[in-house]
């Protein structure tokens, strides 16, 4: 019987991470040098936890699939990072970013950790700045903050609409620091296909060389997941084309847990699709909803340019519905909204699954100039995919996937329910509950990797053992059973490549177990699903040569734990008896359409346990307890 | 839309390789480059035949990892990364000459994949400042002129997919190196270490075997970011200063009269 215990320090919430601290182990500094730390993924969890780790003075191993541990997919991160740090004198504080995270997640996530996340909040800003991560600035040279969705306050810290990757270039040159100081190694082009389990610790991984196609045996003595968010479940969404689920779910089939695997989020400001043989879609930063407008024409046959639709012919949904928020709702919100509106024939674009998000009244009060010094560089990324100029006409959006609020259950101190795997960033499930709130997840994820995972990571190598050589047979297991893995996906010898089926899987995904859900359509993905896999099993293409740079089986590896993982999803989708925030159950709603919770029921984490060929997965329950924050109805009306 | 493509087949790092034609028919003119290639990836797929091996990832232009060169230009004709590259950018019915990146120091994987690591090797000899994870000061302790803020970003903003290095005739990487120069060495917290960074970053380019700078412009012209060749001049004038300051200094010797 598993008991899912969070191991939540003793105290008052604000103390509890200061409490621990002051009691966790530590490793004498001589001892460090013969402790070995393997970090999957170089994203700005992955890097920032080995550089941290390294320059403590582990010996750190980082992985990375990408040819350099630069391109990591936090790269891409557009809008900003949130601090409590007041600096817009606003009355902001570390209870205020706690409690609208919170709220954000719809009452979903776990006190202690998004308490712990909102303090570490301001260390972070720090430390990136003596990086060297060149933070826009106001007149006077202080730092310049803007607002983001479903808060009132601005505390958001931006670099231009590059956050993301001037801090993980931060993080990135840290590590490299580290490389050079002969600290941490790094691996860049491998891939890690399984997790290596001794009396059911973990004690090392198994990767594939993806250059030379040789599986290598690495071992450690604690092993960190970085290997970021599965919203390419959907095929269709704003990951990069690499972003996968494999890491974390080969752990998964060892026995981590997988935590509510439902909530994933769909973002509303994203460049609607444009046709079938679209490989992804891009992310239009949510900061710009800071000043454009979002709206449709109040006529469904409406022909007109933007520019020549007057105002009363205009619905702005999201000001109208929520006066309040206007077009900072949370992402769920707004999504769901376009949603509706689209669904109702007001949408706009070849494919009617688009609504405008026009700048025209922000650059009438504030200038060409002010707006380009604020979102040029996304301006110019909207031409150059669209062809159209945001300057002169509205841009068009729609919701994409975006990011996994779901993922490898983890306690306080951010450890699996595998001893000495730890997971940190998108890989965990911990702070973001069923929603997250806009530039919370750079937050997240560096306070993971610079702040949480150092220490956490350290105390339990302090009692981790004697580790265990590469030589062990628990590595001719792993070994074999990814060698047998990759022959049988080469084995199958079929005509359709992997994408074919990534592509459909993705289709089924979106529609039945994205935006909005229901008990029918979910019952009916997972008959679609296990369809898929089953076709994926008998006719896929793979090029044959595995002792060499193969990308065809890269991807068709990746699709196959996709494929495990989607069933999953579905699962969770139909268990989960609620809506709350990214899960909408059409079952479940209010009488004007907005989600209804249970709490009664429903106020807990699942995390289901994998039986494979035994049997459908096992649910099981970590209860939640709100004592900091009341209970209730979101409303941002 | 149709279009021939004449593409680089190239099996290992050692293997001489090839150009092959293709063509791909029915390609939507809203299609990506990349996306271009998927599909005939697909069909290659479904005749069984080996599919063609490119680098990318984001594919929104941010992360670097694209590395074609199209029509002899690297990235491709328009200034933006392969994956912004669209085919209703194209004539229809053009034949397209699809590459890997040449250089001494980025060899050929496979096919149209390269090893760009020697970049990573260039910011490990000095591209970053020497901080550790832990408490800092104050930022707003420490003042940065917006204007100063928006020169560092100009070079901040390089993405290393290293299409400066490919499009130029010396294969130098100086453009990338400038930039993170110009990046560290503009704001306060990059003055200690002003002086090595540059001419550890320089030594390790010549050591990776990238060849020096002599003002053709070229990287400037194909970088999908615009970054400017003034980051060269920085790189330059530091790299003098850093030579200055790794001569032995000699105590002044006061001399018997």
């Amino acid at each position: 019987m598993i008991t899912l215990d969070a191991r939540i320090p003793e105290g008052p919430v604000e103390k509890k991470w200061q409490n621990w601290l002051d009691q966790h182990g530590l490793v004498g500094p001589r001892n460090r040098a013969g402790k070995n730390v393997i970090v999957i993924g170089t994203g700005l969890a992955g890097s920032s936890a080995a550089a941290s780790l390294a320059a403590q003075g582990f010996k750190v191993k980082s992985f990375c699939y990408q040819d350099s541990p630069r391109r990591a997919h936090s790269i891409a991160a557009q809008g900003g990072i949130n601090a409590a740090k007041d600096y817009a004198n606003e009355g902001d504080s570390v209870r205020r970013l706690f409690a609208d995270t919170i709220k954000g997640g719809d009452f979903r996530s776990r006190e202690a950790n998004v308490w712990r996340l909102a303090q570490l909040s301001e260390n972070i800003i720090d430390q990136a700045v003596a990086q060297g991560v060149p933070f826009n600035r106001e007149y006077g040279g202080s730092l310049a903050t803007r607002s983001f969705g479903g808060v009132l306050v601005q505390r958001t810290f931006y670099s231009r609409g590059q956050t993301g990757q001037q801090l993980l270039l931060g993080a990135y040159s840290a590590l490299q620091h580290q490389v050079a100081a002969g600290n941490a190694q790094v691996f860049n082009r491998h891939e890690m296909l399984d997790v290596v389990l001794v009396d059911g610790v973990a004690r090392g991984v198994i990767v594939r060389n993806l250059v030379t196609g040789e599986i290598e045996r690495h071992a450690g003595d604690a092993v960190v997941l970085a290997s970021g968010g599965y919203t390419n479940v959907y095929y269709l969404s704003t990951n990069a084309m690499g972003s996968n689920v494999t890491a974390t779910w080969r752990a998964h089939k060892h026995g981590a847990l997988m935590a509510n695997p439902c909530f994933t989020q769909i973002h509303p400001t994203c460049i609607p699709q444009s046709g079938e043989y679209q490989s992804k879609l891009t992310l239009m930063s949510e900061s710009l909803r800071n000043d454009g407008r979002v709206w449709v024409p109040r006529s469904p046959n409406e022909d007109r340019l933007p520019g020549d639709i007057p105002e009363v012919e205009r619905l702005y949904f999201l000001e109208e519905r929520y006066p309040a928020y206007g077009n900072l709702a949370p992402r769920d919100i707004a999504s769901r909204a376009a949603k509706t509106v689209c669904d109702d024939g007001l949408g706009v674009g070849g494919t009617g699954r688009g609504v405008y998000l026009d700048f025209r009244d922000a650059i009438a009060e504030h200038g060409r100039d002010a707006i380009e010094t604020k979102y040029g560089n996304l301006f110019d990324m909207y031409r150059k995919i669209t062809g159209d100029n945001p300057y002169e006409t509205p841009m068009m959006i729609y919701p994409a996937p975006h990011y996994a609020m779901g993922g490898l259950w983890v306690d306080y101190e951010l450890q699996t329910t595998i001893p000495g795997l730890f997971a940190i960033g998108e890989a965990n499930f911990s702070d973001h509950g069923a929603n997250r709130l806009g530039a919370s997840a750079l937050m997240q994820t560096l306070a993971d990797g610079y702040f949480v995972a150092p220490h956490t990571v350290t105390n339990y190598m302090t009692k981790s053992g004697d580790p265990v050589g590469t030589d062990d047979s628990a590595f001719d297991t792993a070994q074999d059973r990814v060698e047998s893995h990759i022959a049988s996906l080469v084995d199958v010898g079929g005509s359709t490549v992997a994408q074919d089926f990534h592509r459909e899987m993705g289709h089924v995904m979106l529609d039945k177990c994205g935006m909005s859900r229901t008990a029918e359509g979910l019952t009916e993905a997972l008959a679609e699903v296990r369809r898929i896999k089953a076709d994926f099993w008998s006719d896929l293409r793979v090029d044959p040569g595995v002792e060499e740079l193969n990308q065809s089986l890269e991807y068709a590896n990746r699709v196959s734990d996709f494929l495990e993982l989607a069933e999953l999803m579905c699962h969770d989708a139909l268990r989960r008896e609620e809506s709350c925030g990214g899960h909408f159950r059409e079952e479940h709603q209010t009488a004007d359409g907005e989600a209804l919770r249970d709490d009664d029921h429903f106020a807990k984490v699942t995390a289901w346990e994998y039986r494979g060929d035994e049997g459908d997965p096992v649910p099981h329950d970590e209860e939640l307890t709100y004592e900091e924050v009341k209970l209730a109805t979101r409303s941002y009306k | 839309m149709n279009f021939k493509l004449v593409i680089w087949r190239q099996h290992g790092p050692d293997d001489q390789g090839e150009f092959e034609t293709h063509e791909v028919t029915g390609i939507d003119p809203e299609s990506s480059f990349l996306e271009m290639l998927d599909q005939l990836n697909a069909s290659l797929g479904r005749e069984k035949k080996q599919t063609i091996a490119f680098d990318s990832d984001c594919r929104e232009g941010i992360c670097g990892s694209c590395s074609l060169v199209i029509d002899g230009t690297p990235q491709g004709p328009h200034q933006v990364t392969s994956c912004q590259t669209y085919m209703r950018d194209f004539i229809d019915g053009a034949t397209i000459k699809v590459e890997p990146y040449r250089a001494n120091a980025m060899p050929v994987i496979r096919d149209l994949v390269t090893d760009r690591s020697a970049l990573d090797r260039v910011i490990q000899a000095g591209g970053y400042i020497s901080t550790t994870t832990g408490p800092q000061p104050d930022p707003n302790s420490m003042p940065i002129a917006p204007a100063v803020q928006e020169e560092a970003m100009d070079a901040a903003i390089c993405i290393g997919c290293g299409a400066c290095v490919a499009a130029c005739p010396n294969g130098s990487a100086m453009l990338f190196t400038g930039a993170k120069v110009t990046h560290l060495n503009l704001l306060p917290q990059g003055q200690p270490e002003r002086a090595d960074r540059a001419f550890n970053m320089v030594s390790q380019m010549d050591e990776e075997g990238f060849g020096g700078c002599t003002n053709f412009g070229e990287c400037s012209r194909v970088c999908p970011q615009e970054i400017s060749l003034d980051v060269i001049g920085m790189l330059n004038r530091e790299y003098r200063k850093g030579v200055a300051a790794q001569k032995p200094k000699h105590r002044a010797k006061m001399t018997a009269q």
